[in-house]
């Protein structure tokens, strides 16, 4: 095969884009624009770790199934290290998305970095409220009796039964987790495409 | 059940918890001392001076 | 060229670079995290209120799990009136002209009088009394139902709880009194519990009607309300026992505090459509004019790029 024909197919033109896009030292940059020296940097991370947390807790309490953590020490314990990974997550998610919101960085063809968050915040939202109903205790059984009148309302409640526990406990075990997940890593790779926000101008300019 | 006398969390939260009622806010002592902190760590965050500055002179 | 817009656009930056670890960043993030959240859940633990059963209900309040029954069978609980998606009780909620749950239409079948009362009661065997009520209910008309079902009502103010049975002073009320005692008997012992899950057959996974049960009675609402799980009292946002909740529901549960939603009988539908709307505004910051020009006025960044700007 000629090199012309190499170059046409797609599997060719395909790696091309892809290292275009995001050359090896734009994955794992080692220098950062001299501007990115602020605490303020460091919650989008914080808020991935601690996804990360979520998630391995919640592994480990789904080997029992869910039921384990009521009538087990180490079950609960588990419970409670789930629990709170989850409020570090939206405490770290929330600094964060205030933190990129006064330094508008959505600027210089950002935007879809914003939107991806926004998405991963309330796609994060709804994975919380599956979970709390998906306890199977009282907090669950008030939270879904009280859910259940908005989403009703709404007409989505057809097809989303939040008194279903098994319904509920796939979405929260299974579709929001990847959701949130495939969300989280397309927002950081347009991160590293776009590469961090500069700051705005001193005295930004009429014309250029 | 050894294991449940070891876990058991310190200070366990499992008692009735307070409010704050002002006007037609009502929110729990635990939810308000989050969001504090959620406040107090955003400021600090922006204040807070960042390490390793002091490097950063060669062009690219 | 295009105009430069400060809030859409960013400027080419040229300065300089300095070195920058994200490996080891995020490496520290991950202990630092890890740490906290072991900390936290060593020092406070999690909730974990035991779940009301039919059984914990009938027998801490056999009262009020009669009276639900009762108001099941003339139609003025909650699920009864409901509408879609479990039965034709109500038009439901109301945006503008729009029913919209209606529109859907009924998709879970709840039948409040056959699934929560008279379903349950055939199941039981070898109760003589209960066979010779359920016969004479299945073969009344449906008016003389409604008239025993009238007459009960009218008693019921003054029913008592004695000797482990449903009191209610009431005569010509058909097979009324046995129905609702033996519900009652079959609660407490806690048969229900299990003839409401199973309505599906041998496994299930969907509660959806002894939920449904259970919250039409007074004795859950007083339950959540010692724990202060109302939504009038910004209960979605809250935990049981003294946790933090789901503090990042504050602006949902914030309109039903206020009126018009706090009295509005469409409230859950009208919340719904602002907080999507909300959502909807803050996806869309970057391409709204004004909203997306707050951080370049507010000056916060200031603070952020501080360093940046000394070193102009
Ligand atoms: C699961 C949730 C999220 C994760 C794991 C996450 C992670 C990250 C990471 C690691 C970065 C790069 C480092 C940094 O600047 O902090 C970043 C940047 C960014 N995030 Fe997020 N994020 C999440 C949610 C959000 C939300 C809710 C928003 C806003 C509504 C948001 C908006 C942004 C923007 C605009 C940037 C680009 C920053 C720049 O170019 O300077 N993210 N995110």
């Amino acid at each position: 095969m000629s090199s012309p024909d190499i170059e046409r197919q797609w599997t060719t033109r395909l790696r091309h884009r892809v290292t275009g896009h995001l050359p090896p030292e734009k994955v794992l940059p080692d220098t950062q624009p001299a501007y990115v020296a602020s605490w303020i940097y460091v919650f989008g991370v914080t808020t991935m770790v601690a996804l990360s947390m979520v998630i391995l807790t919640g592994f480990v309490l789904a080997i029992r199934g869910p039921l384990w953590w009521h009538t087990s020490g180490v079950g609960h314990y588990v419970n409670s290290l789930h629990l709170w990974s989850v409020e570090v997550f939206f405490f770290a998610m929330v600094i964060h998305l205030w933190g990129k919101f006064f330094m508008a960085a959505w600027r210089g063809r950002r935007a879809l970095t914003w939107v991806t968050g926004v998405v991963t915040f309330l796609t994060s939202i709804a994975a919380a409220f599956t979970g709390y109903v998906s306890q199977t205790n009282f907090d669950s059984q008030w939270i879904s009796t009280q859910a259940k009148d908005g989403i009703n309302a709404t007409g989505a409640g057809s097809i989303f039964n939040v008194l279903n526990l098994g319904q509920m406990l796939m979405w929260h075990i299974v579709l929001l987790p990847l959701v949130a997940v495939i969300l989280t890593a397309v927002h950081v790779v347009l991160v590293r495409v776009r590469g961090v926000v500069p700051p705005f101008e001193d005295a930004p300019p009429e014309k250029p | 059940m050894a294991g449940l006398a070891l876990l058991a969390a310190l200070f366990p939260l499992d008692h009735l918890g307070g409010y704050i009622h002002w006007g037609w806010v009502d929110i729990s002592y635990a939810n308000a001392i989050v969001v504090a902190l959620m406040v107090i760590v955003f400021v600090a965050a922006l204040l807070a001076p960042f390490p390793g500055h002091g490097r950063r002179k060669e062009s690219r | 060229m295009k105009r430069f817009r400060p809030d859409v656009d960013a400027p080419e930056y040229h300065g300089p670079y300095a070195p920058y670890d994200i490996i080891k960043e995020g490496t520290i993030a991950f202990l630092v995290v890890a740490i906290l959240v072991v900390a936290l859940a060593t020092l406070f633990g999690s909730p974990d209120e035991q779940a009301v059963t039919i059984r914990t209900w009938s027998n801490a309040d056999p009262i009020d799990f009669a009276t639900t029954a009762l108001g099941e069978l003339n139609g003025t609980t909650i699920t009864a009136h409901y509408g879609a998606p479990y039965n034709h009780g109500s038009l439901g909620q109301e945006l503008g002209p729009l029913h919209l749950a209606n529109l859907v239409g009924v998709t879970i079948p709840v039948n409040p009088i056959q699934d929560f009362i008279i379903a349950p009661l055939s199941s039981v065997p070898n109760d003589h009394p209960l066979r010779v009520a359920l016969a004479q209910w299945h073969a009344a008309p449906r008016a003389e139902r409604a008239t025993w079902v009238a007459r009960y009502t009218r008693a019921a103010a003054h029913m008592t709880w004695s000797n482990g049975h449903i009191v209610v002073p009431a005569t010509r009320t058909g097979p009324l009194g046995v129905m609702i005692n033996s519900l009652t008997q079959m609660a407490r012992s806690g048969a229900l519990d299990q003839a409401l899950v199973t309505g599906h057959g041998f496994y299930t996974t969907d509660y959806t009607k002894p939920l449904l049960f259970v919250a039409d009675g007074t004795y859950f609402a007083n339950l959540a309300k010692h724990q202060h799980l109302l939504g009038a009292q910004w209960g979605m946002m809250n935990e049981t026992d003294s946790y933090p909740g789901q503090a990042w529901l504050w602006l949902y549960t914030f309109w039903y505090q206020v009126p018009p939603f706090s009295s509005s009988p469409n409230a859950d539908v009208q919340v719904w459509a602002i907080m999507m709307l909300a959502s909807l505004l803050l996806l869309l910051v970057p391409f709204i004019p004004g909203l997306r020009s707050i951080p370049r006025k507010v000056r916060v960044y200031r603070v952020i790029w501080r360093e940046h700007y000394r070193s102009l």
